[in-house]
């Protein structure tokens, strides 16, 4: 730290580096390099760098006091955001909640049954409707029907979600440009943002046993492709098309509903299936933060290495993933045979 | 012939486009005269269209002729307003489209104007029937009107049957037939024709261009056609308008264009077609003389393909052209042929542009 130390006694800002009294916190470093009484022999010319800096001339801060004060900011903003936040999402609560106890509470003979007729109305395909059959009853078989179920339902509130808020987002975005060009860092941080950390925030926001903190976390990481892939549909609705629809006079109502959605509704849906798939990654990584489901049973092998439990329930997340992405792209293939011109 | 009676159905006056950033400060050097090479190279702007002034009668085919990039779609996006002109004024019926406000425009477009578009622009998720209702399903028309509507236009272009089929299963040339029944639908007195016919191939485009002509016979519509095609443009003008980079070079009868060319650039654009088809008995007749020998009648409609048909080639004969019955003027067989040479031949342009 010489270096440092011999540039500030020649700048002359010795007496106001040690006005501000006594060095900051100490580092373990620092502390096993005092008892082990070696000099420290750092670099000739070090980075100049805050702690660094910290060393030679005490005005400076120190590193920690940056994540300390991003903390200290949180926490400042926390309560009063809190007041807002809490009953705004309250509602996400009672959905899941709800979801899970009505998926919970009917007998497995009625909603296999509902689950299979679903299956047939979304994708028309027997061959889907058939491994969607088989799939659910062998989980039901070694006894993870009731942990699939949790996570179905979990998914299909959030995706639900995601679809009712992203859709809109994708049309505003695709309407202005200024918007598209402010909302696209933000997509592009939610998506990269690795999604343990986007739990922390929310940890310290709601409390751990409320359903609504994982489903914002679901929430915000999957409803990212759907908003992406609206916008990207609305922009990409044949021009001339368009040109059409001004030319008839139609209001930007009539275009939007009688052309432009139905329009880009392939790649609409393309975002939906995008988003089942992943919040059904976000529903395992959630059980961290007590979403019910096969989440839990993987955390369980983790946790206390019953190998053969997390493989299982991994097992049964990977049929869970094929039967959502079958049963969503048969539904894609359905709405593009509608638009085969294109 | 009275046209000077009636005031035209639309009329353009002074109507200047330039493209760029900042159009309105650049518009008084165009207004002073300056070309549109200048223009993009000193104020990287693009001069889209220059000055025009056109007036379009009721109930008549207007052409607008040009190369591309000379500004014709330009032109007539400027009619519905799908584009903002820079200055001018466009008075349809009399009302300066230009001044309108949404709702305003949004009704002309709905009930006074409807378009007919190059690429057929039918939606491709509603059926047929549904297309060529559109605009009156855009207006709010009950749905038992929309149909009998849609099916009856579709039967008048010759689509009954494939009412309930989707535009990607029709040819092209069904497929642009719904766009013209989607325009008779909307019952709109304008029709705005783009290169209606141009994606077709050439025997389609002469059926739809016999179609279009036996629909006028019955409709009286006043019909703005755009094309790059001048043996399209001279099939159906009744008014010939002819653009070049965005200003107008001539504009008139088309047999008047093709007999007196204004300039070289027309020129070099008539030589190269069959005049014996395009042009009539009436433009190249005299007044009736004292001479009272006649090989025979002939209507004054005819082309003159058939006069030298029927003539056998015979140069010596004359011919009394007669119309509604009575003789209005005679026709040399010398004048004729004399007209059939282009005043600068299409060998010599050429040459000449060399």
């Amino acid at each position: 730290m010489a270096f440092y130390d011999k540039l500030f006694n020649s700048l002359g800002l010795r007496d106001w580096c040690d006005s501000a009294g006594e060095g900051g916190l100490m580092s373990m470093a620092d502390l096993l390099a005092q008892t082990g009484n070696t000099a420290n022999t750092g670099p000739a010319f070090p980075f100049p760098s805050l702690d660094n800096l910290n060393k030679a001339c005490d005005n400076f801060p120190q590193s920690r006091e940056l994540t300390a004060g991003v903390e200290d900011a949180f926490l400042a903003v926390k309560d009063p955001l809190k007041l807002v936040l809490d009953p705004l999402t309250q509602p996400l609560s009672w959905l899941l909640d709800g979801a899970l106890f009505v998926f919970g509470s009917i007998p497995w003979w009625i909603l296999l049954p509902i689950l299979f007729l679903a299956t047939w109305y979304v994708s028309r395909s027997v061959a889907v409707t058939v491994f969607v059959a088989i799939s659910l009853l062998f989980l039901g078989l070694i006894d993870h029907l009731d942990a699939t179920i949790q996570t179905l339902s979990i998914i299909f509130v959030c995706t639900g979600l995601s679809v009712l808020f992203g859709v809109p987002i994708g049309i505003a975005m695709s309407k202005s440009n200024t918007l598209q060009r402010m909302t696209i860092p933000i997509l592009d941080l939610l998506q990269t943002l690795p999604s343990f950390v986007y739990l922390i925030p929310l940890i310290f926001l709601f409390s751990v046993t409320e359903a609504k903190l994982y489903g914002i976390a679901i929430i915000l990481y999957a409803i990212v492709p759907v908003i992406r892939l609206t916008d990207l549909g609305i922009r990409l609705v044949d021009k001339d098309v368009i040109e059409a629809a001004n030319a008839f006079g139609m209001t930007s109502r009539q275009k939007l509903f009688g052309v432009e959605i139905p329009l880009a509704l392939p790649n609409i849906m393309a975002g939906v299936n995008q988003t089942i798939m992943m919040s059904l990654a976000m529903v395992v990584i959630a059980s961290l933060v007590s979403a019910p489901g096969l989440g839990v049973l993987v955390l369980r092998g983790i946790r206390n290495l019953e190998l053969g439990v997390g493989l299982v329930a991994g097992l049964g997340i990977v049929l869970i993933a094929v039967i959502l992405d079958r049963t969503s792209k048969a539904a894609l293939a359905r709405v593009n045979v509608a638009h085969k011109s294109q | 012939m009275n046209k000077q009676a009636k005031s035209p159905q639309i009329s353009i006056r002074g109507l200047y486009k330039i493209f760029g950033s900042n159009p309105k400060e650049v518009l008084p050097h165009v207004v002073a005269g300056m070309g549109k090479p200048e223009l993009l190279a000193e104020h990287g702007h693009v001069l889209g269209l220059q000055d025009i002034n056109v007036d379009m009668q009721d109930g008549e085919i207007t052409v607008v002729m040009g190369l591309s990039g000379s500004g014709k779609s330009t032109l007539i996006r400027h009619l519905n307003r799908l584009i903002e002109p820079t200055s001018g004024e466009i008075l349809v019926n009399g009302q300066d489209v230009l001044k309108m406000g949404e709702s305003a425009l949004r009704t002309l477009r709905q009930t006074e104007m409807s378009m007919v578009f190059q690429k057929f622009a039918l939606l491709p998720h509603r059926t047929v029937q549904q297309n060529a209702a559109m605009a009156l399903q855009t207006r709010g028309e009950p749905q038992d009107v929309q149909e009998r509507e849609a099916r009856k236009w579709l039967a008048r272009v010759g689509l009954d049957g494939v009412e309930d089929h989707y535009p990607y299963q029709l040819s092209g040339g069904m497929q642009q037939r719904v766009g013209i029944a989607r325009a008779l639908t909307s019952n709109s007195d304008i029709m705005l024709m783009d290169e209606a016919f141009s994606a077709l191939d050439p025997l389609i485009r002469t059926d739809m261009q016999d179609l279009l002509l036996e629909l006028q016979k019955e409709l009286h519509k006043t019909i703005v056609f755009i094309t790059h095609d001048l043996d399209e443009a001279l099939k159906l003008a009744d008014h010939l308008v002819i653009l070049k980079d965005g200003a107008v070079v001539q504009q008139g009868e088309p047999q008047e264009i093709l007999l007196n060319p204004a300039d070289p650039y027309i020129e070099d654009f008539v030589s190269d077609i069959n005049r014996a088809r395009v042009l009539r008995v009436r433009s190249v007749m005299h007044g009736l003389s004292a001479d009272e020998d006649f090989a025979g009648d002939v209507n004054s409609t005819a082309n003159l393909e058939s006069l030298i048909a029927r003539s056998g080639g015979d140069t010596s004969h004359k011919y009394r052209v007669v119309e509604n019955g009575q003789a209005i003027g005679e026709i040399d067989m010398r004048d004729l042929v004399k007209a059939l040479v282009p005043r600068a031949s299409s060998g010599e342009r050429s040459a000449a542009q060399l």
